[in-house]
């Protein structure tokens, strides 16, 4: 999932207070917490209240898109409603935005989240942490499946460092774990610490530099093919 | 791997078998470092301490670089530095440039560290860079001192680096098995030494240099002497892992409050407390540990080291 929280209404205010009208997306794809049609409502009600405040009227249309970062889908579900509207205002993450703008050349679409992550709820409600910082060298095959790119302050590859006490890390004051201590946990469970004690030669930080692009053949999935395989 | 040549005399010394004290230096927002000289040339008058530590912004802080300071204490004191140096606002090619440019100075001894995160330091929001962690900065300098390159192979010109690099373990890990195999990992990619953080607990701290032994590599127990109740207190509500003894906790604080106008008075009691816990103490770790000597982090609290190692 990618972790978005919405921006202070002064700022998307701030960003919209020239149009008269706004078309409002949410998206129905991963961001969470939800961005979908009912966020996409109550936003436009907050600008218009907004707008009302300072003597102005807005016009608003809220709708929703499978995903965004689709140009097909973002195309097709909303072209039919851009010509009645000044500006675009998507609930997505930063890359349906960015993708919204690509597709819709003529008109605008300004960002009402902010992205902060890939991530999911984290054993409690409303309760967000990062997972994945998509570094493009996943290290998660040695170890155990609990990622130190992610989940380490310092993004460390031999961890852990001197800052972890009973499990927990020195930034945010020893309230999270330390990603190398639950990796030790982990591989120390599967009688797996020969992972652990592999030396991890310093990284490839072009694979995690921006701009990144890929050239990535498709392979499809033969529809008559069963989804499961066993051998 | 082979062992490294001893090119610092604090691994020569170490090799000798003799036990031995280092000291430590820490440079703050500071341009003038008259009083990190002062410290030095009080350390050295001692005759006790073989090398002294400077650090390179502690807990996160933004100080003066450590390497000048290094250079300078070697230069003008005649103490040997251990320069530390973190990973933590470097990148590879700064982190390079910097050993070349310490190498060229004359600096001899490394000690590589994470570095504390720069969020907890007084400069929050900066962009921590880890680009190497420290177990690949000692994979740097062994590539650097024993290869004559950088990271990728690319040939070094002119003389060959003599650096002896140590790294940090913590007897306050919790849990420890990590922190074995990570001390092992470091040592195996070429650590010549190892200076532990500070230690307390007389036992732990024994069973601490008894598990490191299996690496047969030096190892500097890290104490830190309590100048005042304030630093006590700190050390233990906020350094990780520390407790400070409560016997030692109270007397510091019953020497603040009974000797509050007579600075004199008080700092006599207060180095009384220190020596009496730590002299044993070190005694101890002198006579049944294979530790080769103590790193002694009484930083601002050069006075101590006379009467406290007067009996080594």
């Amino acid at each position: 999932m990618i972790i978005t929280q919405q921006k202070d209404i002064e700022e998307i205010y701030d960003m919209i207070k020239s149009y008269s009208k706004i078309l409002i997306v949410g998206c129905d794809g991963c961001c969470q917490p939800p961005r979908s049609i009912n966020e996409a409502k109550v936003l436009a009600q907050m600008l218009e209240l907004k707008a009302r405040s300072e003597g102005k009227e807005l016009k608003w249309k809220a709708i929703t898109v499978l995903r965004q970062c689709d140009d097909r889908i973002a195309a097709t579900t909303v072209r039919p409603f851009i010509e009645h509207y000044d500006a675009i205002v998507s609930l997505s993450c930063g890359l349906g935005v960015v993708m919204m703008n690509k597709v819709f050349e003529n008109i605008l679409t300004y960002p009402a989240q902010n992205s902060l992550f890939g991530g999911a709820e984290n054993n409690a409600e409303n309760y967000f942490a990062e997972y994945c910082e998509t570094c493009g060298e996943c290290l998660l095959g040695v170890t155990g499946g609990v990622c130190p790119m992610a989940g380490c302050a310092k993004n460390l590859s031999n961890g852990p460092c001197g800052g972890t006490v009973g499990g927990k890390c020195e930034v945010g004051g020893y309230t999270h774990d330390c990603a190398w201590v639950k990796i030790w946990d982990r591989l120390r469970k599967f009688n797996r610490l020969d992972l652990f004690n592999k030396y991890r030669p310093p990284r490839n930080y072009r694979k995690w530099s921006s701009p990144r692009f890929a050239e990535i053949n498709k392979t499809y999935t033969n529809e008559e093919e069963t989804m499961e395989e066993e051998k | 791997m082979t062992k490294r040549p001893a090119y610092s005399n604090l691994v020569k010394t170490m090799r000798e078998g003799k036990f031995l004290f280092t000291g430590e230096l820490e440079p703050r927002k500071m341009t003038d470092l008259s009083s990190i000289l002062h410290s030095a040339e009080k350390m050295k008058k001692t005759g006790k301490i073989t090398a002294a530590n400077v650090t390179d912004g502690p807990q996160g802080d933004a100080y003066t670089c450590s390497m000048v300071p290094s250079y300078l204490v070697q230069e003008k004191v005649g103490l040997e530095a251990i320069w530390q140096m973190t990973v933590r606002d470097r990148n590879r090619i700064a982190l390079f440039g910097d050993i070349l440019g310490g190498a060229i100075l004359g600096l001899k001894n490394l000690l590589a560290l994470t570095g504390d995160h720069s969020a907890l330091g007084d400069n929050k929001n900066a962009r921590p860079v880890y680009d190497l962690d420290s177990t690949q900065l000692i994979d740097l300098v062994s590539k650097m001192v024993d290869d004559g390159t950088d990271l990728e192979g690319n040939e070094i010109e002119g003389d060959k680096i003599e650096i002896n690099v140590g790294c940090a373990a913590n007897p306050n890990s919790n849990p420890r098995g990590p922190e074995i195999l990570k001390v092992g990992r470091k040592v195996r990619l070429g650590a010549d030494f190892i200076q532990t953080q500070t230690a307390f607990d007389i036992d732990d701290a024994k069973d601490f240099l008894k598990e490191l032994e299996q690496f047969n590599v030096p190892v500097l127990l890290g104490l830190f002497p309590l100048k005042n109740y304030g630093i006590a207190s700190y050390f233990d509500e906020y350094i990780p892992g520390v407790s400070v003894p409560k016997d030692l906790l109270s007397a510091l604080k019953k020497a603040k409050k009974e000797y509050k106008e007579d600075k004199k008075k008080r700092n006599e009691v207060i180095d009384k407390i220190n020596i009496e816990f730590f002299e044993p103490f070190i005694m101890e770790i002198k006579k049944t540990t294979k530790a080769a000597g103590i790193h002694c982090m009484a930083v601002h609290y050069e006075r101590l080291f006379e009467p406290l190692l007067k009996n080594f």
